[in-house]
């Protein structure tokens, strides 16, 4: 595909381009001017892009497009490719981006200091481009790196309040190692010879110690920017502290492309792989699910709790692709491309409705000024549009039918059940366990996000604030509706996405996932029509037909007997609305059930002696376990290390002098004894 | 006459690393430039020969940059700063004379023994050169660590030049773009170094380091 004479990958290096322009821009232009500019013109970039990538993913038949700028090393050049796996990578940060730029036309106009985000946004959109089309070492880190530091810039933008300063510092932590982990992965993977071109590692055969070091250092650099457990702890922090369309973009975008660099290196690069491969990442994923969203059900800002789902959603992410590795190690190509396709699927997915949650916590931070959600409430009368969006992305990511949030878990549990047939016994018997974790938590979810809706659009509200809350703007309400019907879309043709990612699987497992198109009805067909299938536009014409049957047969038959009459009070004469459920209430059962073992939660109510006219007082203790057991363990050594080190600073200048001295003499024995 | 020319190579740059034992054991300023300066005249000899036996003209100008820069320009501006610091009669020692001389011989011990095991195939020949600008090097680096008066410490820096030269021109076929480089950072170096001894005897009326070391509240 050649448009005005360009390669696509020409035209989406041409866009990236643009992107950094427009950064510049920002700096430039008037203040007012510059938000809708910077925002309009991201929109109509990542529309391109998108519109490039989505036309080489479904126009491709293998036609892979490069290109060689001479940047970077000057023996490698700054390398760039756009083949199906990009593109399919390329069509969610291209859609998750157009949709924040729309809807941060609206939302940015509130941002009291534009002038920190305006700049740094489009890099950091740049950026993640950057790091799909690298083709090379060298440009992969680059931009890397661009992206971390420009998401980093926007996090920090509210800088002023001590927990967004807390949460950048672990954040910038957090990606510096991971880096430095995918740094050196990329320098095993490239070997004595140096050889950084993506086609020279793929040429290169690893030994399988090497391959298994490369294995780790890629799960600890990707899975830290990804948020897998035990490395998620910056991520909740971070996510919340940026403005929300940047937040729905480091979750619903920021987190795939971490994903993006563990396909790419573990699928594309590494060779073939070993059973063992998937135990690590089935484990991962695994504990990540149901730990991410038993923290989000703890949690009471609407903001983080969304974060550690996205935790969770990365989970499930890893499963679909810790089946796929383990499929593929036993040459079951068949079943490999079931799992990475559910992986893939639930990529596009979660970024579809983590974005529409962000935006709908924007649009909510925006009305009320309130991220906590004991402190809203009732929120479906006064912003009736946002609760509607929001419950489509509510439904979509507790994985009921007939959104897309089932169709990818679905496809997931599909592979699950295709594990019988694995040779190896461990794996016999870890994949019915991760199915089992990963059903936990589907249910937990669930229980997870009516508890967010209930508590933050139903009932009365519970702060002045929420009272007096007004629906937000029109570009704001237009992105989140636009996602929500891209939720649905992809929900009842699950057919077309599936076939859409057909070439990038065939690419990475050697195999594919039959044809779905060709199902009669729109089904769709993991192995067999005889094993499973799913509709979801019959399971949607039903829900829709039996939900209207009823409405209708309750609106015939009952509502002629309506009376007027004082609602039921429960015994409380006065009501008020600190008497409702509370967040807190509402996770009180599962609380007990789960979290007393894992955070340790211990609630203490202490009730003031008869006669006494003290309020009676509750209070909860929660204790993170991988915070408290990993990381603080590891600050205290880097903390006393750094004490103890610090005399170094206030040491004469004959005493630096003697210490160079000595080091060389000391380098100069041990080459004299050693050679 | 290939025999003759590394032996009179060999007699310059072992008179080098003599001149370098000079430095060490000298401990009055006044005396320690003069030292300075007839180790830049062996140094300039050193590279001349170099020139001619190994027929590379620019060498010459090397040798020219030494001995006019290193054995004229720089000895008599540091006779100057001495003088008009008033400290041509300083003496100092923070190591004993004895100690510092058995420390450098153990220094030179060491630069035969790291260069003689690093190239045993190579030139024998060559390797020697390169362990008498090594132990040049390294002596160097001992009376910067060994002296306090910050002249003292000039001196060291730039005997360790020296042996980077010396190094450098033993060597065939290094351009002479490289040395001119480092001749003009040596000179920048001893002009800012300039500068900062009369800043420091301006602030601590001594050009004592430790008068900086007090300053900064040294924590042992």
């Amino acid at each position: 595909m050649t448009v005005i004479g360009q390669t696509p990958v020409e035209l989406l290096l041409g866009c990236t381009a643009v992107l950094f322009g427009l950064s510049m821009l920002s700096i430039t232009v008037g203040r007012r001017l510059a938000t809708p500019l910077v925002y309009g013109g991201c929109l109509l970039v990542c529309l391109a892009g998108l519109a490039i990538a989505l036309g080489h993913l479904l126009g491709a038949t293998g036609g892979d497009s490069t290109a060689i700028l001479p940047l970077g090393l000057p023996w490698v050049g700054a390398r760039f490719r756009l083949d199906a796996l990009a593109s399919v990578f390329l069509v969610v940060v291209n859609l998750g981006a157009a949709a924040a730029s729309l809807y941060a036309i609206g939302y940015g106009r509130h941002e009291p200091e534009p002038r920190r985000v305006l700049p740094f946004y489009p890099a950091f959109l740049a950026a993640m481009n950057l790091v799909i089309l690298a083709d090379d070492a060298f440009s992969f880190l680059v931009a890397w790196e661009v992206m971390s530091l420009s998401s980093w810039a926007l996090v920090m933008a509210h800088h002023r309040e001590a927990d967004n300063r807390r949460a950048g510092y672990i954040y910038l932590v957090m990606a510096s190692f991971g880096a430095l982990c995918l740094l050196l992965a990329f320098g095993l993977l490239a070997g004595p010879g140096g050889g950084y071109s993506f086609d020279a590692m793929r040429a290169q055969a690893s030994p399988p110690v090497l391959s298994a070091l490369v294995l780790s250092l890629v799960v600890l650099g990707a899975g830290s920017k990804a948020g897998l457990v035990p490395l998620h702890v910056w991520l909740p922090l971070a996510h919340p502290a940026a403005p929300s369309h940047v937040s729905a973009l480091m979750s619903g975008v920021m987190t795939k492309v971490a994903v993006y660099a563990f396909v790419r290196i573990v699928f594309d690069l590494l060779g073939p792989p070993s059973p063992w491969w998937s135990l690590l990442i089935l484990t991962l994923g695994g504990v990540t699910t149901v730990l991410g969203i038993l923290y989000a059900l703890m949690q009471t800002d609407l903001k983080r709790m969304l974060a550690y789902s996205t935790v969770e959603n990365v989970g499930i992410i890893f499963i679909g692709l810790g089946l796929g590795l383990a499929f593929k190690a036993q040459h079951m190509s068949w079943a490999a491309a079931l799992a990475v396709t559910a992986a893939l699927f639930h990529v596009f997915n979660h970024s579809l409705f983590k974005s529409l949650l962000f935006f709908g916590a924007g649009a909510v931070q925006g009305a009320t000024g309130e991220r906590d959600m004991e402190r809203l409430g009732g929120l479906i009368g006064r912003m009736p549009q946002t609760a509607l969006a929001f419950l489509v992305g509510c439904v979509a990511i507790s994985a009921l039918p007939p959104l897309n949030g089932f169709a990818s878990e679905w496809l997931a549990f599909q592979a699950i059940l295709l594990s019988p047939q694995l040779q190896a016994p461990a794996l016999k018997i870890m994949v019915p366990a991760v199915g089992a974790l990963l059903a936990l938590a589907a249910a937990l979810t669930a229980a997870a996000f009516v508890r967010t809706y209930g508590i933050a659009f139903l009932g009365r509200p519970r702060s002045a604030t929420a009272e007096t809350a007004r629906e937000t703007d029109r570009w704001s309400l237009a992105a989140m509706f636009l996602l929500a019907t891209l939720c649905l879309l992809a929900g009842v043709l699950p057919g077309l996405v599936i076939d859409a990612l057909a070439p990038a699987v065939g690419g990475l497992v050697g195999a594919h996932m039959p044809n779905q198109m060709a199902q009669p009805w729109l089904s769709i067909v993991p192995v067999a029509q005889s094993r499973s299938s799913y509709n979801g536009l019959l399971v949607l014409v039903f829900i829709t037909a039996s939900a209207s049957l009823a409405a209708f047969a309750i609106h015939r038959l009952a509502s002629r007997a309506v009376r007027r009459a004082p609602a039921w009070d429960g015994g409380y004469p006065e009501m008020s609305p600190a008497t409702q459920y509370t967040a807190g209430s509402f996770a009180q059962p599962i609380r007990r059930v789960f979290a007393s073992i894992v955070f340790r939660a211990r609630d203490e109510v202490t009730m003031p002696p008869p006669g006494d006219l003290a309020p009676a007082r509750f209070r909860l203790e929660l204790h993170d376990p991988v915070w408290e057991t990993l990381y603080a363990p590891i600050a205290g050594a880097v903390g006393y290390v750094a004490d103890r080190l610090n005399h170094l600073q206030f040491l004469t200048i004959r005493v630096y002098l003697s210490l160079v001295f000595l080091a060389l003499v000391g380098l100069l024995l041990v080459l004299a004894v050693w050679i | 006459m290939t025999g003759l020319s590394f032996d009179v190579a060999h007699l310059l740059a072992g008179g080098l690393v003599l001149a370098s034992f000079m430095l060490l054991y000298q401990d009055r300023l006044s005396a320690l430039v003069n030292m300075f300066a007839l180790h830049a005249v062996v140094l300039s000899l050193s590279v001349a020969w170099q020139a001619l036996i190994q027929h590379a003209p620019h060498l010459y100008v090397t040798a020219a940059i030494a001995l006019v820069f290193k054995a004229m320009i720089i000895p008599t501006a540091l006779h100057r700063i001495i003088k008009r610091l008033g400290i041509h009669r300083e003496i100092e020692n923070v190591v004993g004379v004895g100690p510092t001389m058995l420390a450098g011989i153990g220094l030179v011990a060491l630069a035969m023994v790291v260069m003689l095991r690093v190239a045993p195939g190579g030139d024998r020949l060559a390797g020697e050169d390169l362990a008498f600008a090594l132990s040049v090097v390294l002596l160097g680096l001992l009376i910067m660590v060994t002296r306090r008066n910050a002249v003292s410490l000039v001196i060291g820096f730039m005997s360790l030049e020296n042996g980077l030269v010396l190094a450098a021109t033993g060597a065939k076929g290094m351009p002479l773009v490289v040395e001119i480089s480092v001749a003009f950072s040596v000179l920048i170096a001893f002009i800012v170094i300039g500068v900062f001894l009369f800043r420091i005897r301006e602030r601590f009326d001594t050009v004592d380091v430790s008068a900086l070391d007090r300053f900064r509240e040294a924590r042992k």
